[in-house]
């Protein structure tokens, strides 16, 4: 049974659970509302909730659980010597789930029935080019193993699957039962729901967390993977980034410090072109703009807030670029001798947080008490004055994490460095020179045939996972600084 | 530096320092202030009482033209000090205030040193040459505001780290740094005990020898306690000029007499 009906089900019990309910809590209280702890719909909700909660836990974790038997199961039956010079039980594995696709694939095109499938023992010559006509990409014969695990493992998910359907109704619908007989007119069905929804609200919250810890465990775990394949010191502190695919990978260099010194110097432009552009953005806005002014100029600079980066990689790329190559270039100064490079990338990203800059500081500065302007005033300073030495300084701590908030920001940005900085890694002081980023690098580490066991392809979690602890630090500090400066005027 | 000993029996004599006439305030399309005519004295105390909303803040800050910094806010008819209208296009706002410092309700020091916030005014205006001249109107501000004896050896703390009273004090210090004729001050006690408004009430006595004081204030005690002349509002209209023991004892308008004995406001 598909998934869709079988979820399907579950509700229509819920609901028909919920009119049973609601109905029997009626009549229980012989029809006075009054005479029942709670509201009617309480108590339908009681039911609903009863059936749905259950139900659905029991088929996460069957779907959940259901694959990690399934493989162990045809693990065993795959023999050692089945397995050939230089492949895995794991890539035997996957070869068997491509079968099992297949053979249900050719079954649903009519190229098999569905007998035939199941039962097929020889001539695999025929089997395989049956799949190949059904239109699956069969790599080579199949083989006899193989395909009598691939069949095993079919008959195996479809058993799982009819035995799940059964136990998930089953569950909805003794808990339906077990629900409606609760209800009577003492049952407190409000705070039930109530307490149910507190459930759901935390399940929610935990869900967001459990994630995050998730991600933090996956990247510490490959990095530990990668440090064992490749030394940590050479990682921090070589001065090259050769990747060699070739070989496994082995005679790859991996520092890191040409990666984090493009992404500073770049991070660095960015944050020369967007802080005192958008402070000065936010100071007019806030202090000097009317209300009409503000009104518009107001939601126009945070629309650029909200275009994807790969459209502002597409602008450094073919429009940023050639402009600063036809001044810098060799028509020009002759200093630079590609369209990408760290100027190219970081003016980009510089624009980009722009918005991100103006708006935090437009908040803050916001936040400075209109008294303090009035004292500013009154002893006969002009606006300029008073947002140079009143204001900004008081503004300044929130300024500062607004700041360290936006070069996490530069230092997390991927897009327009991967059009816009070229892929050199490179330590270079020009910055008409093209160089790359961490992000950069761990995109091209991962695209293409990566193979998940060799330092090429682990260290762009040693990379993530760098990146990660310096914008975790730098979030941290910055909403440190931003919460101290908001107390001070609370 | 006047020679004038008493200004109780001089005051229907001397020339007056803020002469307004016909004056009209309006928020947008709200006339918060109507047609309010007054004289007020030099080197003495004006306080302007009446019920909340009457305009007494709104008829302040025409004074110095803080309310040049509220968009919608308009002024109409004409302010005179020393004679010169003040709402007389050639005149710039920004030096005004300099002029007729302001005083505010709830105490705004700047987040700087003690020595800085007296500081920032005469800094603005370049009225001290170097080092040493800044030194002195400092400690010569804060020593005509009674603050210089408890600050005089922490004057690189904050100001925000001062107590609601010393804040106050701090701020009429500020204002006298740059050297103003008159100074404005609207409820300066408001948000403070009552020991620190004595205080506060002294130093505005004796700040009377040398600047003109309008003081808005809600307290009749206070009004009565510090100030020569008393003006009383009422829904945006000036209902009574006179000196004060007048005012308080011999009301001519049967609205005063309600506000002050207490009938409604
Ligand atoms: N910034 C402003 N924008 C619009 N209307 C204002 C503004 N400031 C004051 N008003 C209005 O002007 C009128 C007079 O206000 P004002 O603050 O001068 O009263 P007040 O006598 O000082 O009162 P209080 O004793 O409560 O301080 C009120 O009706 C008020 O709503
Ligand atoms: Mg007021």
């Amino acid at each position: 049974m598909p998934l869709f009906w079988l979820i399907l089900i579950v509700l229509a019990i819920a609901a028909v659970g919920y009119v049973l309910g609601r109905s029997r809590a009626m009549s229980s209280a012989g029809g006075e509302l009054s005479a029942l702890h709670s509201l009617p719909s309480y108590y339908g909700a009681n039911v609903a909730m009863k059936v749905i909660v259950p139900a659905f836990l029991l088929l996460i974790v069957w779907l959940l659980a259901q694959p990690f038997y399934v493989n162990n199961v045809i693990s065993g039956m795959i023999p050692e010597t089945s397995i050939a010079e230089g492949s895995s039980r794991g890539l035997v594995l996957a070869e068997v789930r491509r079968a099992a696709r297949g053979l249900d694939n050719a079954v649903a095109t009519g190229a098999m029935t569905e007998e035939f499938a199941r039962n097929a023992r020889a001539d695999f010559a025929d089997i395989s080019t049956r799949l190949r006509d059904a239109g699956q990409i069969v790599t080579s014969e199949i083989t006899q193993p193989i395909l009598r695990a691939a069949q095993r493992y079919r008959v195996l998910n479809a058993t799982g699957n009819l035995i799940m359907s059964i136990a998930v109704i089953l569950v909805a619908l003794f808990a339906a039962f077990w629900a409606i007989r609760e209800t009577n007119a003492e049952f407190r069905a409000r705070n039930v729901v109530e307490q149910g929804i507190k459930a759901i609200l935390i399940a929610a919250a935990s869900i967001a967390i459990l994630t995050t810890i998730g991600i933090v465990l996956s990247l510490v775990f490959n990095t530990w993977e990668f440090f064992r394949l490749y030394p940590a010191s050479d990682f921090f502190f070589g001065l090259t980034w050769s990747p060699s695919f070739s070989g496994r990978g082995s005679s790859s260099q991996l520092g890191i410090l040409p990666l984090l010194w493009g992404t500073f110097y770049i991070s660095i432009v960015a944050l020369l072109v967007a802080v005192p552009i958008g402070l000065f953005a936010a100071v007019y806005l806030s202090e000097y703009a009317g209300p009409k002014v503000r009104a518009v100029a107001k939601p126009l600079l945070e629309v650029l807030a909200g275009i994807p980066t790969i459209v502002y990689g597409l602008f450094a790329l073919l429009t940023v670029g050639p402009l600063l190559l036809s001044v810098f270039g060799n028509e020009g100064l002759g200093i630079m001798q590609a369209g990408t490079a760290v100027m190219t990338a970081g003016l980009v990203m510089g624009i980009m947080l722009i918005p991100f800059v103006s708006s935090l500081s437009d908040d803050i500065i916001n936040a400075v008490p209109q008294a303090m302007r009035d004292g500013s005033y009154g002893l006969g300073a002009t606006k300029s004055e008073t947002v140079r030495q009143v204001i900004l300084p008081a503004a300044l701590p929130g300024i500062v994490g607004a700041i360290l908030l936006a070069a996490s920001r530069a230092i997390g940005e991927t897009m327009i460095v991967v059009l816009g900085a070229g892929a050199a890694a490179r330590l270079s002081l020009n910055p008409f020179e093209a160089m790359t980023t961490v992000t950069a690098k761990i995109v091209s580490q991962l695209t293409g045939d990566a193979d998940f066991a060799s330092p090429v392809a682990l260290v762009a979690f040693a990379l993530g996972m760098t990146l990660f602890v310096i914008t975790l630090g730098l979030n941290i500090v910055a909403l440190y600084i931003v919460r101290k400066y908001r107390e001070q005027y609370d | 530096m006047n020679e004038m000993p008493s200004i109780e029996q001089a005051n229907e004599m001397t020339e007056s320092k803020i002469s307004a006439n016909k004056v009209q305030v309006f928020y947008g399309d709200n006339q918060a202030i109507k047609d309010v005519d007054i004289e007020i004295q030099p080197r003495s105390v004006t306080s302007f009482i009446g019920p909340s909303g009457c305009g007494k803040s709104t008829f302040l800050r025409t004074i110095n033209r803080m309310n040049d910094t509220i968009d919608i806010c308009r002024v109409e008819g004409s302010i005179k000090i020393d004679n010169e209208d003040i709402y007389d296009p050639k005149v710039d706002p920004v030096q005004l205030r300099a002029k007729v410092g302001m005083v505010f309700q709830k105490p705004n020091p700047f987040p700087k040193s003690i020595y800085d916030n007296i500081a920032y005014g005469p800094r603005i205006h370049g009225l001290a040459r170097n080092k040493a001249e800044l030194d002195d109107i400092v400690s010569s501000s804060l020593q005509k505001a009674g603050l210089w004896e408890e600050v005089k050896n922490r004057l690189d703390e904050p100001g925000t780290g001062m107590s609601g009273g010393q804040q106050q004090r701090l701020c009429i210090a500020r204002a006298i740094a740059v050297s103003p004729e008159v100074i404005l001050m609207d409820e300066p006690c408001s948000a403070l005990d009552p020991i620190a408004t004595a205080k506060v009430e002294e130093l505005i006595d004796e700040l009377r020898e040398n600047y003109t004081i309008v003081i808005v204030t809600h307290s009749m005690q206070q009004a009565a306690r510090v100030s020569q002349r008393t003006a009383f509002f009422h829904l945006g209209i000036l209902v009574e000029e006179g000196l004060t023991e007048d005012i308080f004892t011999n009301p001519k308008d049967k609205r005063t007499q309600d506000y002050i004995t207490g009938r409604f406001g």
